[in-house]
């Protein structure tokens, strides 16, 4: 399949020189030793590596959950790692979408409320239901993530990260709790997101197949970037299988 | 609606069981405020209202005889409003059908108008027409236990005749709010009532025509009332005045203000620690709410909610539970308050309750819940929003965990598994486990100070009626009378044995402090009241000497071996200083105790008594009435077994049912920290259970775990529960004691065994709420949960 969309090669993000160490208990954890990157506008990069590898981390810092213990995050002409918590918040809520793994609904809100409690604290967001029809999900809006499959869930909390037409979406293993036929149809809602409204998007994923839907594929591996390939074509996800 | 409003509702029904039981605790706390204070506030309100309306006086005066014309020099002493004179005297009443015999009090009012001072609040009726010397007016209380309407006739025996009187109406005076016949410690409203008759009538019978033998007073707005009585007692002796006294030593307002003091060191002293013990759980139990909702918190600052905004949405999840409870615990309160009054109002008698809530009662209700509340909850949401949100969401990186001395010890070898985990988990988390522990120790504490004065009222009253007044009926003469009849009457039908008593009334004086009361002079070693010094041995009586109940001794702050100035009170009236021999300790009454013929001497007359004691059989309690009915010096005849009645009767109606509502509360407040103890313990563990139940384990094995926690913080909260609940207890009797009486600091084994059941009952009907939870735990859904 050709490119619906040629990414230009504006930069959005740049990282230079990116650690990450962080303690639980008495272990001390280097999560990322120096990572290097840039993350072009309207592109959809998958960041692949196997557990450990630091793509979580990286994701995190990216998205102002997380701050680096060294060196540099700029997005556009932000720097995200000098950032203060009051200017993180700002940013996260203007520019961030952020889907996980474990969906992370908030279980006393119907979906299409889920959606609605960040809409209302965007400033140009579509209406709920208009992000949830984006994602296939029009028929279930009144449903409580309690009557909701889990891929049912994942695409709710994908139209709750994208109502606000943010600038960029991380995807955290968006289908690691999901089996391959549910996980497909929401990456099928994230590409549409990509394709429709340039949203630069990145997910972090370690399985392999999904890198064929990317623009770009990252290899982390042991906290540092270790390989960087470009698709010369991306599949669409209902080509994708495993 | 703001969605996150939505979340905010939803929220708080689906925590509907904690909700309830921290808006419980909350509305306890407020309950105890509002009853402690509310109570005391409508009975000193409604105090003020009627003494004033009906023109209480200030000062009140006895005395044998003086003529009518001397009210005017009273009137000229400088500082005097008004003088009222009046004719007093003792009377005996028959009521048809009414066995037991019936002391009254008769006084007299202007012919056909209500007095100046000490006004009457005509409830039924109307006042004795003038000119009519057989219509009475009754008190109600009287009126009420003998059902007797206007119309109705009672006969009265004045000097010695018979003479059938027709009730006029039924009243109320601020002189009788508390209605006690002389020498009675507690009401008795069958044995004993106030009648009111025309002056001139009352004259005539009792030979006081154109004269007068007591007097009230009412004070200009500065006069000082001490020189006032010094000019009336100076102008009254020579016509046998028994000193003029004040509303302090008037026997209704004496017995109004106890009550007042009493209830107004439980108006501080309970709700302060009721509240306090609120406010502290409220901020523990709003923490760990808070902190359940961590990842919540995490997600939505991941979406951009602000810190700010966290705290805004939890503080508002709080000013709802708080605002539950406010209401919840101010209604009932008020509710509580006024049955609370109303009790009162049986024993203190005033036209109409006064009753409201004050402002600044509900203010202060509201500012300590709200605060309490409030630093709960900064502080969790605090905890919460100060993780970066990546790390929120981040199951919690195992905690560090180290072998201690149980696990090393040799007893640490027969752990299994689950039980290693209870104990690691409780020494991890030692300021966690440790709140939780003083949490239910400070509930159990409540729960002994509710319940400790039950078994300490019955010891105080076994005290005084099974070891002092061991007499069954006790007889007054109309005057001091030879000690020889006590030979005629142990021929009176059904009496045992019989002991006299001489009674002075005196005022003690010491170190610019006085107290009225009366020496009892007894025999040395008498058999029918005994005296009982600190260490609950009999004592004997000095030969010499003064003995004060130990309350009175340090009131006037004199020990054994000082002297106290007697100013005698009756007959020749003189002040002497009398040395103090002992002290003993009485839990009931104030009093002061002489040997008999000390104090005979003391008085200068021969061996004289004021009444005697009796030992009887009770069968025979009808025919002895008879028999004394007929004996005309007998001014009085009170029966032990009914002031012992009466009295533990109204410590229930007051006292103990104020202790039942706090006992309640004390219940209520156990039950809701050991089931929010218990919901948060499985919140925290259930990802853990869950694991536990995919590896294998049985239900009941997985319920070990969290069960045994929750145990041995039960188990280590009730010895705590038993040493702060001592302590509080202590406080509270140190503070409670009165003239009135004196709650011993008895804890019996059964009060700590109640308390310890309490909180053990308690956590088990939590735990048997969570055990539902646990059976409906799903496995796959719990690994799934992230924290």
């Amino acid at each position: 399949m050709p490119h619906a969309n040629m990414p230009s090669r504006q930069v959005v993000f740049a990282t230079q020189g990116v650690t990450k160490v962080y303690r639980t208990g008495e272990m001390i954890i280097h999560a990322l030793r120096g990572v290097d990157l840039e993350l072009y506008a309207g592109e959809l990069t998958v960041m692949l590596g196997a557990s450990g590898s630091g793509k979580s981390t990286l994701l995190n810092i990216l998205g102002g959950l997380d701050s680096a213990t060294d060196g540099q995050v700029r997005y556009g002409d932000q720097d995200l790692a000098s950032g203060s918590d009051r200017m993180l918040t700002a940013y996260r809520r203007d520019h961030v979408g952020f889907v996980f793994q474990f969906y992370n609904l908030i279980s006393s809100l119907t979906a299409r409320e889920n959606v609605a409690i960040v809409t209302e604290i965007s400033r140009n967001p579509m209406r709920p239901e208009d992000a949830l029809e984006l994602v296939g999900m029009s028929e279930r809006l009144d449903h409580f993530p309690s009557q909701l499959s889990g891929g049912e869930q994942q695409r709710v909390a994908i139209a709750r990260a994208i109502a606000k037409r943010p600038a960029v979406l991380l995807c955290d293993e968006p289908t690691g709790a999901l089996d391959s036929r549910t996980g497909i149809k929401v990456l099928e809602a994230i590409a549409h997101v990509n394709r429709e409204l340039h949203t630069t998007t990145a997910v972090i994923t370690h399985n392999v197949v999904i890198a064929e839907m990317a623009d770009r594929v990252v290899r982390l591996s042991d906290g540092r970037v270790s390989d960087v390939h470009v698709n010369a074509h991306r599949k669409s996800p209902a080509e994708l299988s495993w | 609606m703001r969605i996150i409003h939505r979340k905010l509702l939803r929220d708080l029904i689906s925590l509907k069981g904690q909700v309830t039981a921290i808006a419980v605790v909350l509305a306890a706390g407020v309950m105890t405020l509002i009853i402690a204070v509310t109570t005391l506030d409508a009975i000193s309100l409604t105090q003020d209202r009627f003494y004033g309306d009906y023109r209480f006086a200030d000062v009140f005066v006895d005395l044998k005889r003086a003529p009518e014309g001397l009210a005017e020099r009273l009137r000229e002493i400088p500082g005097v409003d008004h003088v009222e004179t009046r004719v007093s005297a003792p009377v005996r009443v028959e009521v048809p059908g009414y066995p037991d015999p019936i002391r009254g009090k008769l006084l007299s009012i202007p012919d056909g108008r209500q007095p100046t001072l000490n006004q009457l609040h005509l409830r039924e009726g109307s006042l004795p027409e003038p000119g009519r010397d057989d219509q009475m007016l009754i008190s109600e209380p009287f009126s009420e236990a003998h059902d007797l309407r206007p119309g109705d006739t009672l006969t009265a025996i004045i000097r010695g005749r018979l003479t059938t009187m027709t009730v006029s109406g039924v009243a109320l005076s601020p002189e009788f709010v508390y209605q006690i016949g002389p020498a009675d410690l507690l009401p008795d409203y069958e044995r004993f009532g106030v009648l009111w008759m025309n002056r001139r009538a009352l004259a005539n019978a009792f030979g006081m025509d154109g004269a007068f033998n007591n007097a009230v007073i009412s004070l200009q707005e500065e006069a000082d009332a001490a020189s006032v009585i010094d000019a009336v007692d100076a102008l009254l002796t020579r016509y046998g005045g028994t000193g003029a006294h004040d509303r302090d030593d008037q026997a209704s307002h004496q017995f109004l203000s106890m009550e007042l003091d009493q209830l107004r060191v439980m108006a501080i002293f309970l709700p302060t620690l009721f509240l306090g013990v609120a406010a502290f759980l409220l901020n523990v139990l709003m923490g760990r709410i808070v902190r359940t909702q961590r990842q919540q918190v995490a997600v939505l600052k991941a979406f951009g909610y602000s810190n700010g905004d966290m705290a805004v949405h939890y503080g508002l999840l709080t000013g709802l539970i708080v605002l539950i409870g406010l209401v919840a615990g101010v209604g009932l309160g008020a509710w509580a308050a006024d049955a609370l009054a109303a009790v009162y109002m049986e024993y203190f008698r005033f036209p109409a309750i006064s009753f409201r809530l004050q402002p600044q009662v509900l203010l202060l209700a509201v500012a300590v819940a709200s605060g309490a509340a409030a630093l709960g909850t900064f502080h969790a949401v605090r905890g919460a929003v100060s993780l970066p949100p990546a790390e929120a969401m981040r199951p919690p990186a195992p905690e560090t965990f180290r072998q201690g001395w149980l696990e090393r010890s040799r007893l640490g070898r027969f752990l299994d598994q689950p039980t290693r985990i209870i104990v690691r988990n409780l020494l991890r988390h030692r300021m966690k486990s440790g709140l939780s522990v003083l949490g239910v120790g400070l509930s159990g504490a409540l729960l002994l100070v509710g319940s400790y004065q039950f078994g300490a009222v019955d010891d105080m009253l076994d005290k005084q009626y099974r070891l002092m007044h061991t007499m069954d009926v006790s007889l007054y003469f109309s005057e001091p009378t030879s000690a020889h009849a006590v030979a005629g009457l142990l021929h009176k039908p059904g009496v045992h044995f019989v002991e006299g008593f001489r009674s002075v009334p005196v005022r003690l004086a010491n170190d610019g402090r006085d107290y009225r009361t009366t020496i009892l002079g007894m025999d040395a070693e008498p058999q029918l009241r005994r005296l009982i010094d600190t260490r609950g041995q009999r004592q004997r009586l000095p030969r010499e000497g003064l003995v004060l109940t130990d309350y009175l001794a340090d009131y006037l702050g004199v020990r054994p071996g000082g002297t106290v100035r007697v100013e005698v009170m009756e007959g020749h009236r003189r002040t002497l200083e009398v040395a103090l021999a002992a002290t003993v300790s009485e839990p009931v009454g104030v009093s002061a105790y002489m040997e008999r013929r000390a104090l005979n001497n003391l008085m200068r007359e021969g061996p004289a008594i004021s009444g005697v004691w009796l030992l009887t059989d009770e069968s025979r309690h009808a025919e002895l009435y008879d028999a004394l009915w007929d004996a005309p010096r007998i001014a009085s005849i009170g029966l032990i077994g009914e002031a012992e009645a009466a009295i533990r009767d109204y410590i229930d109606d007051t006292v103990l049912v104020m202790m039942g509502v706090l006992l309640l509360l004390a219940g209520s407040i156990t039950f809701a920290v050991a089931y929010n103890n218990a919901r948060i313990a499985f919140a925290e563990r259930a990802r853990e259970l869950a694991t536990l139940r995919v590896l294998g384990y049985t239900r009941g094995e997985v319920g070990w775990i969290l069960l045994g926690e929750i145990a041995a913080l039960t188990l280590l909260a009730i010895p705590l529960g038993w040493l702060l609940g001592t302590g509080f207890a202590l406080a509270l009797s140190e503070a409670m004691s009165t003239e009135l009486f004196r709650v011993p600091f008895v804890i019996t084994p059964r009060t700590y065994a109640f308390g310890a059941a309490g909180v053990l009952v308690a956590t088990a009907l939590s735990v048997l709420l969570i055990l539902r939870r646990l059976r409906g735990l799903d496995m796959v859904s719990a690994l799934k949960t992230v924290e």
